[in-house]
């Protein structure tokens, strides 16, 4: 192929060098590349539908629960307090499950988020922590549960990326030591929080919501633009899709994935402290099987268990799902074992119906 | 070969039309294969071969046309059905499972069994027959798949396919993870096969291979069947390259620049590396504009040397220099960082995020640059990764289309813009044309020339013997895991190369 085309160059210069090395090879493939053009111009519709779709699913069924509150519990279920009491029973499950997103995506899975809580929530509500709080400042409380949260991430993080120990057994190993240690630090009692600055701030509310779901809401938002906005979000994409492919292209892939496992941890570490706020105690048992609910909202939120593909607003939409259930639930005075059977059937459901839409979204 | 003009068609399929959303893959589409014969498929990568292949093995089903089996017509509504007519498929991608043995692999879905309890003896033995007739008796029937060569692997396959009462066997490019010796063993087991009557369909890239192989060829373009039981030895392959392309050229090398000059500092240095157990001793140089090729056998350490040089592998001994500066042993971010991009051997599950769009391909080694304090500017990137993959032609154009709908020539340029987006220094390529049809290699030679004619030194490593002599200036012969002989390209010829390969290994 001598027959180098010279057209005048309207790529950058360092392109120059190698512009058009190409002749085309016959004239129908030159109308088709002609034909492809206008192509970018339809690319935003297309995305749209396609995340339309994939959350569709998940709104009708965040719709259906909701018709069925209003139905069965009338005012009861659809007046603004209720609405907040939703959003705060979501904040915590909320929190950590932005965390497990990442995580999931790029390949792994962390069981031990539930015993993470409770080891952080521990840890910053002890004697010792909480006198320290005292003499200097309640922050000292808040940088306990985020380094404890954070530490527990590295561990994490550090064997399964380094000591190459599938995420499915190291997180497991977590949960039953960090919930151990919860209990060996705590004595098995629960720690009440007496820290007035600590109390006063995270039981506040700002212009009438309360800080919890505030925080949820700035987590959401923030972790939403690290998703989709930040190389970050783009290299866990890679790492979770193809991670020989991320290695081979640069991407530093044992260091990503300690990165994601760290902040998994420090959604945790956060999460103890809503506990902390939400029911002034720390105590070992926060957060049991808090994974379960987690990993459900992730996985019915869109997000690929195998890694690879994932969605934030997918992911809240699942949290939301699942507590205006159960606030449905509670205000019909069911119990919780017909709850646990409703939130089974509802997993089976949107999962159906998101890999019916997500289908019809990716062939069209 | 036995070609029998006279014989009833054993397969039979007509006007065959299968859409996908929005695409037309195939536009009616006529083939009929006869008991006994090797009919080959030939087609550029996207002419519909695959999707055929797949209608024939009932994992598509069309959406008008017949097939017919012995003259009556059938449906095939599932890839069962197929199977019970004796209609055995080996995919390019291996379908078989990693943990399982050997003999269990070949046995799996129709296993040997009474009353429910799996037979292990006979079982192992029915494999060990089996294999022995394809002349692998090594290949121990208790062996875990996982552990054998990908040649092995197909060796498996094709086991697999006779444990079954196979009547038409389709092989899709199954040469393409084979080196010389073992495509030679493959042709004598087809013989075999349609010697017994055994159809076979057969799809390569390769030319002469059909020509060694073939009885009869169908050719495929844009979906449709452009010339169909072309006798194979009374077809010139100019005329079947232009059937497949329009063109009359098979592989088109560009023209070799002017010298290039060679006396001052090399850009890529390799010295005394060693990868224990695999190569030792490799001394490589590699000035900008120049293309130095690696030649040798499949498992010779070829692809190995490229990625110990590239960090994937962490070298035993021995150091890698970039523009002077030896690199951190077994990083990849060091060689990146240092100028190095290397386009893996398997591009589907090393090279590419296949569910993502073009430009999240191309701007993957490059993301820092689109970003200010980790956030990233996303309509700069799909201009420069839009930029760059119309440089070379990738088509369809657009940045924003999944990669996995990319042809492989089209996949393989879009690796390669990557790197160049990067204006990598030294470009590693291993296998770059494997999968890709004729019409882009021509292409893909031509854009390595350019990079090379543009300051970027390339180091090539392919199966291929006529591909390392006509695009490299220079070429390094590697045989058991050392550099027997280095030249300039121009020196040495293939039947050369082949003896130093060889050599040693016929012993």
């Amino acid at each position: 192929m001598s027959e180098h085309r010279t057209t005048p160059g309207t790529d950058g210069p360092d392109l120059a060098a190698v512009e058009n090395p190409v002749a085309p090879s016959n004239d129908s493939v030159r109308v088709e590349h002609a034909a492809a053009e206008p192509e970018g111009t339809s690319r935003g519709a297309g995305l749209m539908s396609g995340a339309f779709g994939r959350n569709l699913g998940l709104v009708l069924a965040l719709l259906v629960i909701c018709v069925v509150g209003v139905v069965t519990a009338g005012d009861r279920f659809a007046s603004v307090d209720n609405m907040v009491t939703i959003l705060r029973l979501a904040s915590i499950v909320g929190v950590v499950s932005i965390g497990m997103t990442f995580v999931i995506t790029g390949g792994g899975i962390d069981l031990s988020v539930g015993a993470i809580v409770a080891l952080s929530s521990v840890w910053a509500s002890t004697f010792a922590t909480q006198t320290m709080a005292e003499d200097t400042h309640w922050l000292v409380m808040v940088f306990t549960a985020l380094a404890v949260g954070g530490a527990c991430g590295l561990v994490n993080g550090v064997l399964i990326a380094y000591g190459n120990i599938v995420p499915f057994i190291m997180t497991l190993a977590m949960l039953a030591s960090a919930r151990g240690l919860a209990e060996i630090i705590s004595e098995r009692r629960t720690q009440i929080v007496r820290v007035e600055g600590f109390k006063d701030f995270w039981s506040a509310d700002v212009l009438g919501v309360p800080l919890l779901v505030v925080i949820f809401a700035l987590v959401s938002v923030g972790g939403w633009f690290l998703f989709n906005r930040t190389t970050f979000g783009r290299r866990t994409l890679a790492v979770g899709g193809n991670p020989e492919a991320a290695r081979l292209a640069g991407i530093n892939v044992k260091r990503h994935t300690v990165l994601l496992y760290v902040l998994v941890g420090l959604c945790c570490g956060l999460a103890a402290l809503m506990y902390l706020a939400r029911t002034s105690t720390g105590s070992s048992t926060h957060g049991t099987l808090l994974e379960l609910d987690v990993i459900a909202a992730v996985v019915i939120g869109g997000t690929l268990l195998t890694g690879g593909r994932g969605t934030i607003v997918g992911t809240v939409i699942g949290v939301l799902i699942f507590s205006t259930l159960s606030n449905v639930f509670v205000l019909n005075n069911q119990d919780s074992s017909t709850q646990a059977v409703a939130k089974g059937l509802i997993i089976v459901v949107a999962v159906l119906l998101q890999q019916r839409l997500a289908r019809r979204s990716t062939t069209t | 070969m036995t070609t029998q003009p006279t014989t009833a068609p054993l397969l039979e399929m007509r006007g065959i039309v299968k859409r996908f959303p929005g695409v037309l893959a195939l536009g009616g589409v006529d083939l009929d294969v006869r008991p006994g014969e090797v009919h080959c498929l030939l087609g550029q990568n996207g002419a519909g071969k695959s999707t055929l292949i797949k209608v024939l093995s009932a994992s598509y089903q069309p959406d008008e046309g017949e097939v017919l089996w012995e003259g009556r017509p059938v449906a095939l509504p599932t890839p069962q059905s197929a199977m019970r007519l004796g209609i055995s498929t080996i995919y390019q991608e291996l379908d078989l499972v990693p943990g399982l043995s050997v003999a269990e692999n070949i046995f799996l879905g129709h296993e040997l069994s009474s009353g429910g309890m799996s037979q292990r003896g006979r079982t192992n033995r029915a494999a060990a027959d089996l294999l022995a007739r394809l002349g692998h008796g090594e290949i121990s029937p208790t062996r875990e798949v996982g552990r054998l060569t990908p040649a092995a692997q197909q060796i498996v396959s094709m086991a697999r396919a006779l444990s079954q009462d196979t009547r038409l066997l389709v092989l899709d490019e199954p040469s393409a993870v084979l080196d010389q010796g073992e495509v030679d063993n493959l042709f004598r087991v087809i013989r075999d096969l349609t010697a017994e009557g055994v159809a076979v369909v057969y799809i390569s890239h390769r030319l002469e291979e059909i020509r060694q192989i073939g009885d009869r060829i169908t050719v495929l373009k844009d979906g449709r069947t452009v010339a169909t039981g072309l006798a194979v030895a009374e077809t010139p392959t100019a005329d079947l390259i232009t059937l497949m392309t329009g063109r009359s050229i098979e592989y088109v090398f560009p023209p070799r620049g002017d010298a290039v000059v060679t006396t001052g500092e090399p850009v890529l240095e390799v010295s005394d590396l060693e990868l224990a157990g695999v190569f030792s001793g490799v001394d490589l140089r590699v000035h900008a504009g120049e293309i130095v090729g690696l030649a040798g056998l499949v498992g010779a350490g070829r692809s190995e040397i490229l990625e110990t040089v590239y960090g994937a592998r962490r070298a035993s001994a021995g150091t890698v220099r970039v523009n002077g500066r030896e690199l951190r042993r077994g990083s990849v971010p060091a060689a990146v960082k240092a100028g190095l991009g290397l386009a893996p051997e398997e591009r589907k599950s090393q090279g590419l995020l296949l569910d993502q769009a073009v430009y999240r391909n191309v701007t993957v080694s490059t993301l820092g640059r689109f970003a200010r304090l980790g956030f990233l500017d996303s309509g700069d990137e799909r201009r420069r990764a839009a930029e760059v993959t119309q440089s070379l032609d990738v088509r369809p154009a657009g940045v924003d289309r999944l990669v996995r709908l990319l042809s492989g020539g089209n996949q393989q340029k879009v690796v390669l813009a990557r790197w160049l987006l990067r204006e990598c220094r030294v470009l590693l390529l291993d296998e770059p044309t494997r999968g890709v049809d004729v019409g882009a290699r021509a292409e893909i030679y031509a854009v390595v020339r350019a990079l090379a004619d543009s300051g970027v030194a390339v180091v090539v490593v392919s199966s291929e013997v006529e591909e390392v002599l006509g695009l490299a200036d220079r070429v390094l012969v590697v045989r058991e895991g050392r550099v027997v002989h280095e030249g300039p390209a121009h020196e040495i010829d293939e039947s050369r190369v082949l003896d130093l390969v060889m050599e040693g290994s016929a012993a």
